[in-house]
């Protein structure tokens, strides 16, 4: 058994309309790697569902989206994404926006082939204003009590940045916080992960470590190779965010023409090129895990 | 010494103001977001409420306060509280978190969102984020630095992101539930909604503030508490938890041009 692929063919098993969840968290750990592959690609019409980070507002500015579910978008330390506000200012998107637990729910409902999970969540909030296709329903018990059918959020594709990985799947995440990747693998019909580092067989290479196995291998069709791939958002524990070069991201979003220079500096000429253009290998692997 | 001749910030006297939340919690998972909110739920934990359970800011539980941004190499880990099990305390009703909502109105709805339009809004800002779940299930305070007509809205919120007080909101005839909003500390005084009908109050006035200078900077009428006075100005000892706890001094960017806790009109 050999998932192993690389970036172009693993966006070239991706299509025009999909629905494609984003593992991580804001700047932390998304699969950066294979986000820059999609925007090298003619691939349009996503719907894209993340906690979101950067690659929400990269994959905006590219005009690949149709369509965004998201609990938030930020750039922790930059609060507001800044071709996501434009995109959502511009209405170039349609947005399901979420309670985080509710996306969490949603997904969870996916996983567990149910088609909603029941929650108290968002009832008497906007949510339910500005997402007309949620319905409540009525608890079929003596309480009676009215509660949010919160409909799952099935994906295509699930995307995932792993520390290690082996050729079969198996894969570890190191870190303090798990997140929700779980969730976005067990509610896509395939996961592809891109990983730091790849190994022929994590059993007999990183045992110590099988506690840091986040789902299960069966949900992993693909496994790309990518090291520094989360750059410039946080891989615990190899590397930090970039956050000088998420705010040059960020500045470009306020020059005319600001996100086409952005793409053909950093992007256009591939991994290798993009890692030399933001500082070269050895100073990515250097970058401190934020603390807070 | 009398506590007259300590000088403070007014982001220090906030700080010790919104620790005041957190009084009688007992034990729960208690948050506070943001510089100035973290700072006050580390003073709570060490001056009014050992039961409270802290965060690393990240996804630890932790019995010692952590102090802001400082690297520390062997931070004394109590417990993991990952996102997943924030949400499940949230869910369990077992948290007490202070946010700062960019709009709260009269009902104590609060908006993270976005301002404008929603569907084509004039500020795109974070989302809802946990506002809508946080705010049906468990206690939140407010911390506002900037309190305005902008900030405290005439009419509602331009998205209600946190729930409150309405009677309109609820879908099917349900009854609103039980809200729990515990104290709003702004940049002028500490409120509640502890009015008749969950009328917004004011419980105490800043240094130098009026009621009619907070009136005249809401948007909707509010009320004297019976026993309104002037917040207590920080003592020594807080002010050296405070400044233990925050080494890099950022709760003196919290605050536009770091004003004192004393205003100059009325120290005059």
């Amino acid at each position: 058994m050999n998932k192993e692929m690389d970036l172009a063919s693993a966006v070239a098993s991706l299509s025009d309309g999909m629905t494609i969840g984003v593992g991580g968290w804001g700047p932390r750990r998304k699969p950066m790697a294979m986000i820059r592959e999609i925007l090298r690609s003619d691939l349009k019409d996503l719907t894209i569902v993340a906690y979101g980070g950067p690659e929400i507002g990269m994959l905006c500015a590219a005009g690949k989206v149709r369509k965004l579910i998201y609990g938030f978008v930020s750039l922790d330390q930059i609060p507001l994404e800044p071709y996501f506000r434009k995109a959502r200012e511009a209405a170039s998107v349609a947005v399901d926006e979420l309670d985080e637990g509710l996306l969490l729910l949603g997904l969870q409902a996916a996983g567990h082939r149910v088609p909603f999970a029941v929650t108290q969540v968002g009832l008497g909030s906007d949510v339910l204003t500005h997402n007309p296709h949620f319905k409540t329903i009525k608890s079929p018990y003596a309480d009676g009590e009215t509660l949010l059918a919160m409909p799952a959020i099935p994906l295509d594709v699930a995307l995932i940045h792993v520390s290690r990985a082996d050729r079969r799947g198996n894969t570890q995440t190191d870190g303090p916080d798990p997140y929700f990747d779980a969730l976005f693998a067990r509610a896509a019909k395939r996961t592809i992960v891109t990983t730091e580092t790849l190994c022929d067989r994590l059993d007999h290479e990183h045992a110590d470590k099988a506690k840091a196995n986040l789902f299960e291998r069966y949900l992993v069709s693909g496994v790309v190779h990518a090291p520094l791939g989360a750059h410039p958002t946080t891989a615990h524990d190899a590397y930090g965010w970039d956050m000088g070069h998420l705010k040059a991201y960020a500045a470009t979003a306020t020059e005319e023409g600001g996100w086409d220079r952005y793409m053909a500096d950093y992007i256009a000429q591939g991994e290798a090129a993009y890692i030399e253009k933001v500082g070269g290998a050895e100073a990515v692997a250097r970058l401190p895990i934020p603390t807070f | 010494m009398s506590v007259s001749e300590v000088e403070f910030s007014l982001a220090e006297l906030m700080i010790v103001a919104a620790a005041e939340a957190w009084r009688n919690d007992g034990e729960l998972l208690a948050h506070g977001i943001g510089t100035l909110p973290r700072l006050a739920v580390s003073l709570a934990k060490l001056t009014i409420e050992d039961g409270l359970l802290l965060t690393d800011g990240e996804a630890y539980a932790i019995e010692d306060p952590v102090p802001l941004g400082q690297k520390q190499e062997n931070r004394a880990l109590a417990g993991w509280m990952p996102y997943s099990r924030v949400f499940d305390s949230v869910w369990l009703g077992r948290r007490h978190a202070m946010v700062t909502p960019v709009q709260v109105d009269r009902w104590g709805q609060g908006n993270i969102s976005a301002l404008g339009d929603f569907s084509r809004p004039k500020v795109q800002m974070l989302g809802v984020r946990g506002f809508p779940g946080n705010s049906i299930c468990h206690k939140n305070s407010f911390l506002l630095t900037s309190h305005t007509k902008r900030t405290f809205v005439e009419g509602e919120v331009d998205v209600v992101s946190s729930v409150g007080y309405s009677d309109k909101r609820w879908p099917d005839g349900m009854k609103r539930p039980d809200i729990q909003i515990g104290l709003l500390v702004t940049d002028l005084c500490v409120m509640d909604f502890g009015g008749p009908n969950h009328a917004a109050r004011v419980l105490s006035l800043h240094p130098g503030v009026s009621f009619e200078d907070v009136q005249a900077a809401t948007g909707f009428p509010l009320l004297k508490a019976d026993n309104l006075h002037v917040t207590p100005a920080p003592t020594r000892e807080q002010l050296a938890i405070i400044a233990k706890y925050d080494p890099n001094n950022l709760r003196a960017s919290a605050l536009k041009g770091n004003p004192p806790g004393i205003r100059p009109a009325a120290a005059a």
